[in-house]
Order: structure tokens, then sequence, then C-alpha cells
């Protein structure tokens, strides 16, 4: 069973790491919208799969964050994500099976995966 | 929606938007009566009697964005239809609570789903607000408050990697244990 003890052991890990973390202004932000609109098209796993993506690669500089409906809800759910000094890049139509490939071509390597993003869904 | 998880994702939102710092989560099964009653109470802006008169109609938002809303419309209409009802109070300045109300059994209730997600995408997305959630089975239940959590935690944020994943395999534990999947101990009531 989980318990609190390994919660500070955690909080100690944590404090040590604490200085060495990467500035938040440089950090690489995924914002999902989180309306109803995204909700009921399924956001939630696409939240917590670009979490523990992030995690699972040691990714210190991601942040993931929330957004309300930004009036386009039948391409929910949406992400877009902000590298710094980049263009924003809007995903539509997210699902978790899709997150691992973002992560890897457009978080780390800096490819935006194009067939995913809400201008070639329009086309 | 497909699962209640999900409107209680919605409807906590809502507590967001309105400035909340403390937001109370509660889903009570009762088999002997079988009512399954689901409770989120926030100490946000609240609203005037006007507004929680409108609330339930998918035409009237606050947003300027688009002009409808429907978050509390659907979940009134999720228990409505498993033969229950939708309840909303709240006062200006304080707070709201809604409180929603299912026939546990009822064929067209939707499932709980995966509340763990729910709770978890709260806690990560607002570590600098608190969540209280509690998950009853008739005498049986399960609590986490994050709280207690940023007891421990000191300065450490809640959304810490590591410590996320830890509040997410404790709640997972939680509620296998509440549902007796898992040995361990349960608060009684």
């Amino acid at each position: 069973m989980k318990t609190l003890a390994e919660l500070q052991v955690i909080r100690d890990k944590a404090r040590e790491k604490l200085t060495v973390r990467e500035d938040n202004r440089e950090a690489v932000r995924v914002v999902v919208g989180m309306a109803t609109c995204g909700i009921a098209a399924g956001a939630r796993p696409v939240l917590n799969a670009f979490v523990d993506e992030a995690a699972k690669r040691k990714l210190g500089n991601v942040v993931v964050t929330q957004t309300g409906c930004i009036g386009m809800c039948q391409f929910e759910p949406i992400v877009e994500i902000l590298v710094p000094g980049k263009e924003k890049v809007t995903y539509a139509k997210m699902t978790p099976e899709k997150v691992a490939r973002i992560v890897a071509d457009h978080i780390v390597n800096g490819n935006p995966v194009m067939e995913y993003t809400i201008g070639s869904m329009m086309k | 929606m497909r699962e209640l998880s999900l409107y209680i994702l919605d409807i906590a939102q809502n507590s967001i938007s309105a400035g909340a710092s403390l937001i109370e989560i509660s889903v009570e099964e009762n088999t002997q009566s079988d009512f399954l009653t689901i409770t989120i109470t926030d100490n946000g802006c609240g609203m005037s009697s006007e507004q929680i008169s409108l609330v339930t109609d998918p035409f009237y938002t606050t947003r300027t964005t688009r002009r409808v809303g429907l978050g509390l419309p659907l979940f009134r209409m999720a228990a409505e239809q498993a033969g229950g009802n939708l309840g909303i109070e709240s006062v200006l300045g304080k707070g709201t609570t809604v409180a929603a109300n299912f026939v546990l059994s009822h064929i067209d209730r939707a499932p709980l789903g995966d509340l763990q997600g729910t709770i978890t995408a709260l806690i990560r997305l607002n570590p600098d607000r608190d969540f209280l959630f509690r998950h009853s089975i008739d005498q049986r239940s399960v609590t986490v408050d994050t709280r207690v959590l940023r007891n421990v935690l000191g300065e450490i944020a809640l959304n810490t990697p590591e410590v996320m994943s830890w509040i997410s395999e404790y709640i997972d534990e939680q509620e296998k244990t509440l549902s007796g999947l898992l040995p361990g101990k349960t608060e009684l009531l």
C-alpha cells in the first residue's frame, strides 16, 4: 500500500532536484482543451498520456496545462503545443495513441507531425 | 458523455472558473436505498438566484466565445434519464454545490468510469487548488485530501511528476480497496 512515508521520500528527492530544474520560461507548453466539448470528445486520456509520456522520457521542461473551448468543438480533443521561439502547432482529433509520436517527433526532435495537425484535417 | 467521472471533471471546471480554492467531490453509493449521489461543492464566487434558474438551460452561458453552455444541462439529463435529479445551491461570494442523484441500478445510469483519471487530471492541472475527494459504498469509504498531501510535501508542488505518479497510484489503490479488488483498510463511516 502507498504510504505517506513514501511521499516524504519523494519530497526529499524532489527537493534535491529543485535547484537544477530548468527555467519555466524555456518550457514547452502542451495546452489541452478541457471544456465540455473537449472532455466529451476524450481530452482526459489525451492529457494523462502527455503527462505520462513526458514523465517516462524524463522531460523536465514540458508543462501540460488546460484551456477552455476555443470554438472548434468538432475538432476536439484539441492540443496546442508551444515551443519557445517557434510558431504554435495545433493538433486536432487527438487520441492517446497519437501522443507518443508527437512527443518524440515534435517535442524532442522539433519536427511537428503535420498529418495530425488541424491544418491538414481542414483540407 | 459515457462516464459519470467525465461529468465530474466537467462540472469541476466550473468551480475552477469560479475561482474556487477548495473543491469537494463526493461520490456516495448506497445499495440499500439504490441511490448514487454525486456532489461537487466549491468555495468559488457563487451565482445569483437568477443565474441558478438559468444554468441548466443549454442556451445560457457566461462565455462570450459561444452561445451554448452544455455542462450542467448534460449532467442534469444524465441524472434524469437514470431516474434521478439535479439540484444546485449557490450563494454569491460563498460558493456553489451541485448535487446529482441517480438510481444506482437504473439501466440508463452511466458507469462511474475512470474516477482516478478525473481526480488526477484535476490535481495535475490545478496544483494550487485543493481537492477533497471522497467515495463511499454503503458504510465504507476512501478519501483523498490534497491538503493532507500538501502538508507532507511542503514547498514541493503537487504536480511534480514523481508526486503525481504517487497520487495516481494511491487513488487507484484506494478505489480498488473500496471495490474489494485489493485487501486493505477502508475507513468506516
